[in-house]
C-alpha cells in the first residue's frame, strides 16, 4: 500500500490507440502534459478535471485521478477540488468552445481569485466534437458549419484573445500562449507548461497555457496544410509569448 | 461535547450551524434573498473549522465547485434560493450521474421567474423530480422549524455519503427568516461511508479513479441508469413523516414545511372544538412517505393536501393512495403569507363535505 509507483515519461501515457483524427494536436498536448507531470514527479498527486468536447477523453490517456466537469465549468470544479485537497496538483484541460464561450465566467473568475490551479487551453478556432461549428476563437473569414460564408466581424465579432484577457487579471501568476505547429514551438510549449505548473506547486498562483492547435478535419485541410495555417494565419492574430509572469514582474 | 443550552437564532443560522456540526468543511455560494444569512454566517465561521468559503461568481459556478469538492470526498455544500437553484440544476444532474455526495439548501421563495422574496413551496416539483436533465432523483428533506433545520443538515450530510447522491434541504423563506430557540447538538464522528474508496485524491499506490457521467460504450449508460434506479429504490427506507392526531381522524391534512406547521396550529384548534382532523407532515419529500398515507387510506381516511403553491405535492399524495382513496387540494398562493386562520374555512369545508 505504501509503495511508491514511479512512472517514466511514457508510462503515464495509457497505451491505447488514439481516437483523435490524423493531424490533431490533442495527442501532442496530452503527451506534453504527461511528460511534464512525470518529470515534476506529480503523477501520484495529480487530479485532472476533464471538460467537454474532443478533449474530454484526456482521462483515458493519462494514468491519473480525474473527474469530468459540465461544459465550461472545469475551472469551478477545479476550484472546489483544490480547496478540498490543497496539497494535490489540480489541472483542467479545455478547448476553446468550452473555455472561451460557455465557460468564460468560470475561467475569468478562477484566474482572478488566483486559484492555485493550472489550465491547459487548447485553441483550434473551432468546435471539434460537435462537428465544426463557429467558436469564439474562429478567425474572421474562417468558414465553419455555422459561418458557411466565413466569420463576419459585423455579425459575430472578432475572435476572442483569451491569453490577453487572462494575463490582465490580478490573480494570474503565469500566462503564456504557445503553438504546436513546429518542433521548436512544441519545445517552448513544454517549458511553458512546466512554468505554469511550478506556479501551482510553489503556491504562487493561477497558471494558464494557451496552445494554438490544428483541427485538420473541421478545417477541411490535410495535417501539413493545417500546420501551415497555424503559422501563417493564427500566430499573426494570436501572438505567441508570455502575457504574465509574476516571478519576472516581481509582483505577488 | 454536547451543548444542551438553547440558543435563539434564525432558521438560516440554524441550518448553517447544523452543517458545521455535520463536519462541513467546504462552502460555496452566491448571494440571493432570502438565504443570505447562510453565506454571511459561514464566511467567518468556516475559518474557525479550518474550512473553505468561496463566494462564487454565480450559482452555476457555486454548484460546480460543490461537484469538485464532492469528487475529492469533502463534506461540502452550497445554498441558494429558487432562481439560483434553477441555475444549479446542471451540476446537480452531473453529480447524480457521477454519484457524488453534496448538500444543497434551497430557501424556497416565490416564483415562477423572479417571483418575489416571500415564502413559497413552488419548488416541490423541481426538488422531487430531479430538476435537471436525465433520470435521477435527489433525496429531499423539508424542515418546518429552526430545530429541524439544524437536525436535518446533519442528516443530509450523512444521507449524501450513504447513497453517494446529492441531498436537497428544501426549506422556505419562513423557516429561513424566523427566529426560534434551537438546541444544538454534536453528532457522533462523521461517517463518510467509505468515501476513501471512491474519491479522487491522487492515485498513489492504487489504480487511477475516474468520476464521470459520460457512458458511451454500448449498454454502459443503460447499466448506469439501472444502478441509479436501484439506488433510488433502496432510498425508500428513508421516508419519514410527522403523524399528528390521525388515529380517529375523519379527514387527514397533508402539508409540509412551514405550511405543515401552520396547519398544525389549525388542526389543534379544530381538535379543541371536537373536530376529527389529523395531519401528516412529510419530513422527506423524496422518498415520499407513501406507506404512511396508504395505511391511513386503508383505514378509510379522507385526505386534503394543503400547500403554498398551485398544487404539486398533491400529485404524490394521490399516487400514494391510488386505488383506495383520493385527495382534495387547497392551495395558498405564493406571494401571500398565511396564518393558521387562513386554513380554517377550507378544512371545515372538506370535513363537512
Amino acid at each position: 500500500m505504501s509503495e511508491k509507483l514511479v512512472f517514466d515519461a511514457p508510462e503515464i501515457m495509457v497505451d491505447r490507440p488514439t481516437h483523435y483524427c490524423p493531424g490533431c494536436h490533442h495527442g501532442v498536448a496530452h503527451r506534453l502534459v504527461g511528460e511534464v507531470l512525470t518529470e515534476m514527479g506529480l503523477v501520484d498527486d495529480t487530479l485532472c478535471v476533464g471538460s467537454i468536447g474532443c478533449s474530454v477523453f484526456i482521462y483515458n490517456y493519462l494514468d491519473v485521478d480525474a473527474v469530468e466537469a459540465p461544459h465550461g465549468r472545469a475551472p469551478a470544479v477545479a476550484t472546489g477540488l483544490k480547496r478540498a485537497h490543497k496539497d494535490k496538483f489540480v489541472f483542467t484541460y479545455q478547448g476553446d468552445g468550452d473555455l472561451a464561450s460557455i465557460g468564460l465566467a468560470e475561467i475569468v473568475h478562477a484566474a482572478n481569485r488566483g486559484e492555485k490551479i493550472s489550465v491547459v487551453f487548447v485553441n483550434n478556432t473551432v468546435y471539434g466534437m460537435t462537428g465544426g461549428q463557429m467558436a469564439p476563437t474562429t478567425l474572421v473569414g474562417q468558414k465553419t458549419t455555422t459561418s458557411p460564408n466565413g466569420r463576419s466581424a459585423e455579425e459575430h465579432g472578432l475572435a476572442i484573445r483569451m491569453s490577453e484577457i487572462i494575463g490582465g487579471l490580478g490573480g494570474t501568476a503565469y500566462c503564456e500562449r504557445v503553438s504546436l505547429d513546429s518542433v521548436k514551438n512544441i519545445r517552448r510549449a513544454k517549458k511553458a507548461l512546466r512554468k505554469a505548473f511550478e506556479m501551482q506547486i510553489n503556491g504562487t498562483g493561477f497558471g494558464f497555457v494557451e496552445m494554438l492547435s490544428a483541427c485538420p478535419t473541421n478545417w477541411k485541410m490535410d495535417p501539413i496544410a493545417a500546420n501551415t495555417r497555424i503559422t501563417e494565419e493564427m500566430i499573426p492574430y494570436f501572438p505567441l509569448g508570455v502575457f504574465k509572469d509574476v516571478t519576472k514582474d516581481g509582483e505577488e | 461535547m454536547s451543548d444542551t443550552k438553547r440558543i435563539f437564532i434564525k432558521g438560516n443560522e440554524a441550518m448553517s450551524r447544523g452543517a458545521l456540526a455535520a463536519g462541513c468543511t467546504c462552502y460555496f455560494g452566491y448571494p440571493i434573498t432570502p438565504q443570505n444569512d447562510i453565506p454571511e454566517f459561514l464566511s467567518t465561521e468556516m475559518a474557525t473549522v479550518d474550512g473553505e468559503f468561496v463566494q462564487a461568481e454565480s450559482e452555476v459556478a457555486a454548484a460546480n465547485m460543490l461537484l469538485g469538492a464532492a469528487a475529492g470526498g469533502a463534506r461540502a455544500m452550497t445554498t441558494s434560493s429558487s432562481p439560483g437553484v434553477s441555475l444549479m440544476q446542471e451540476a446537480i444532474s452531473y453529480m447524480a450521474g457521477s454519484e457524488l455526495p453534496g448538500v444543497i439548501v434551497n430557501v424556497n421563495r416565490g416564483g415562477p421567474g423572479l417571483g418575489d422574496i416571500g415564502s413559497s413551496q413552488g419548488d416541490y416539483f423541481q426538488s422531487t423530480r430531479g430538476g435537471g436533465h436525465g433520470d435521477y432523483r435527489t433525496l429531499v428533506l423539508a424542515p418546518g422549524t429552526c430545530q429541524e433545520g439544524y437536525d436535518m443538515m446533519i442528516e443530509a450530510f450523512d444521507l449524501a455519503f450513504k447513497y453517494r447522491n446529492p441531498v436537497l434541504v428544501l426549506a422556505d423563506a419562513i423557516v429561513g427568516q424566523m427566529k426560534e430557540p434551537v438546541t444544538p447538538w454534536e453528532p457522533k464522528a462523521a461517517d463518510n461511508h467509505g468515501a476513501e474508496d471512491w474519491r479522487i485524491d491522487g492515485a498513489k499506490g492504487r489504480k487511477k479513479r475516474l468520476l464521470k457521467s459520460l457512458f458511451l460504450e454500448d449498454g454502459a449508460l443503460a447499466g448506469q441508469n439501472r444502478n441509479l434506479q436501484s439506488k433510488y429504490e433502496a432510498m425508500q427506507v428513508e421516508a419519514r413523516a410527522d403523524v399528528f392526531e390521525c388515529d380517529d381522524a375523519d379527514l387527514v391534512i397533508v402539508a409540509f414545511g412551514s405550511i405543515g406547521r401552520i396547519v398544525k396550529s389549525t388542526v389543534r384548534r379544530l381538535r379543541s372544538e371536537g373536530k376529527k382532523v389529523g395531519l401528516v407532515r412529510p419530513l422527506t419529500l423524496y422518498p415520499f412517505p407513501s406507506e404512511v398515507l396508504r395505511d391511513l387510506a386503508k383505514k378509510g381516511k379522507r385526505f386534503l393536501t394543503i400547500e403554498q403553491n398551485c398544487g404539486q405535492m398533491v400529485d404524490d399524495v394521490r399516487l400514494s393512495v391510488r386505488g383506495i382513496a383520493d385527495s382534495e387540494f387547497h392551495g395558498h398562493m405564493p406571494g401571500d403569507l398565511p396564518g393558521s386562520d387562513d386554513f380554517l374555512a377550507p378544512i371545515i369545508k372538506h370535513l363537512e363535505d
